[in-house]
């Protein structure tokens, strides 16, 4: 199964500035694809597009050779965000939390090290770290074919960020899902992609 | 290091909460158990923790706003002498700065430039504010605006600005980055590292490793509520010359440095072990580490263990 931007072109509104110019990228399902490329460049907005948030102003989005936008209900592309505080609501439980996934199994939640007393908090009792593993678990429900992780460990340290990373790895890789990582750091994407596109120029 | 004068020196200092538990009994949360920093002048020393450690407090009590529940207990030394309320109300904003976490922190009803002046409208004061915004890529118009009119990125670099303004002798900066670019980040850092060049003292508190081993001289690794090492960045080059298993951990982790990890996270305050907090996932742990753990020197720096050679 392949994840396919082509020609994608986007901007905030009329008059801003051109974000993405006729870009394209293919990912397959088995691999792990970083992107290291300046601030500025539109790497959260790439990834907005690949999911689905936002719609290109020119170009499609192929999942499997269909468009993305083809595709009705659960959306097989998942995107894990860079502040896992902003996109939790504040008034649900964790437990509750989960449910907005797809049938999160319980090997995942396991696998993250969440613990069962962590459920029943409120996102403001817990931490960013333990937060940000919800936010993984969220994304990895059944029908999910493609991770993209945009600066998902920034706020992390260090041996939370090694845990998450290894269990995506090593996620990803059993169930034969597709990985995008953004990150700024060369050595993290290093270390977890099978390919890397570097973005230096537009 | 030692031929400079010591700025700020806390002592086995510890805060707890006083909480409300069942009816009207009342509980210590101890949120610092055991803390340990030295700030030499012209010295920048980073206090490296995860979230949820405690690190931020470390701020707070140093500038004497810490909520009316909280509990202190060690010594708190400001050139030499015990740091009173009185002393931390007259220092603080002249010679302590903070740089705080959040831009909640922002006057909301005031305008940026009047704010960061402290109400000075003298020309050097003026002149020396455009000169810092220029730096930052901060247009004299958003003087004019009031905080809720900036994005975070033009926030974070306004409060900034504020470390920058007077001459202070010591500089706390509480997380001064997130949410910026990386080449934002240079250089506030590098500006930091200046007014540390220039004598003052800073006391950079961070989650980010990597970043204080670009800048800072000292590394203090704080885990849940207790300063575990005390080392220079040096010894960060090599997993054996750091002194605690938890440093060793961070080291480990790097993506450059095998990207290994341990298993767990950070105890809760209120779960916290006996003795070492480290204790339950360490691979070393034995019967002693659960009683009392003195903080010594080893190799020229210091460290929270008894397992430490």
């Amino acid at each position: 199964m392949v994840l396919e931007a082509k020609n994608i072109s986007f901007r905030y509104g009329k008059g801003s500035r051109q974000i993405l110019d006729d870009f394209s990228l293919a990912i397959e399902n088995h691999e792990r694809v970083g992107i290291a490329a300046p601030s500025g460049f539109g790497k959260t907005t790439f990834c907005k597009i690949l999911s689905g948030y936002e719609k290109p102003d020119q170009g499609e989005v192929y999942l499997d050779g269909q468009p993305l936008s083809s595709y009705k209900g659960y959306c097989p592309v998942q995107m894990i965000w860079q502040h896992p505080e902003q996109v939790v609501n504040p008034r649900l439980r964790m437990r509750e939390v989960l449910k907005e996934g797809d049938g999160i199994e319980p090997c995942i939640i396991q696998g993250l090290g969440i613990e069962e007393d962590w459920l029943n908090r409120f996102p403001a009792e817990i931490s960013g770290g333990e937060m940000q593993r919800f936010c993984i678990a969220r994304a990895l429900g059944k029908r999910t074919k493609f991770i993209l992780a945009d600066e998902i460990s920034t706020m992390l340290d260090l041996i939370t960020q090694s845990q998450i990373w290894n269990f995506l790895i090593e996620e990803t890789k059993r169930r034969q899902i597709g990985l995008l990582a953004v990150s700024h750091s060369m050595p993290l994407l290093e270390n977890v992609c099978t390919r890397i596109c570097r973005l230096d120029e537009k | 290091m030692t031929d400079k004068k010591i700025i700020l020196d806390i002592r086995n200092f510890s805060v707890s909460f006083e909480q409300y538990d069942k009816g009207f009994s009342r509980t210590g949360l101890p949120v610092i158990r055991n803390l340990d920093v030295t700030i030499h002048e012209g010295e920048m020393v980073a206090v490296v923790g995860s979230s949820g450690s405690g690190k931020s407090l470390l701020a707070h009590e140093i500038l004497g706003i810490l909520p009316y529940n909280a509990t202190m207990g060690g010594e708190l030394l400001y050139d030499g002498e015990i740091l009173t309320k009185e002393r931390q109300k007259a220092l603080r904003g002249n010679e302590i700065v903070l740089v705080p976490q959040s831009t909640a922190f922002l006057d909301p009803l005031m305008k940026i430039g009047p704010q960061i002046r402290k109400g000075k409208k003298d020309r050097a004061s003026r002149e020396k504010l455009n000169e810092i915004f220029q730096g930052y890529h901060l247009k004299e118009e958003v003087q004019n605006l009031y905080p809720f009119e900036l994005s975070g990125g033009m926030n974070r670099r306004v409060l900034v600005s504020t470390a920058l303004m007077g001459n202070p002798r010591l500089v706390i900066a509480d997380e001064p980055t997130p949410g910026l670019h990386m080449d934002m980040v240079r250089r506030v850092m590098s500006h930091f590292r200046e007014l540390a060049d220039r004598g003052a003292g800073v006391l950079l508190i961070t989650h980010d490793l990597e970043q204080a081993l670009e800048v800072a001289d000292r590394v203090v690794v704080f885990y849940a509520g207790t300063t575990v090492e005390d080392a220079d960045v040096s010894d960060f080059g090599s997993e054996e010359m750091l002194r605690h298993p938890y440093s060793r951990a961070l080291f480990r982790a790097l993506p450059q440095n095998g990207f290994q990890f341990i298993k767990g996270t950070q105890p809760y305050v209120k779960e916290l072990p006996e003795g070492c907090p480290f204790g339950p996932r360490c691979e070393q742990c034995i019967e002693a580490c659960k009683g009392e753990i003195p903080y010594r020197e080893v190799r020229g720096g210091r460290v929270r263990c008894i397992c430490a050679k």
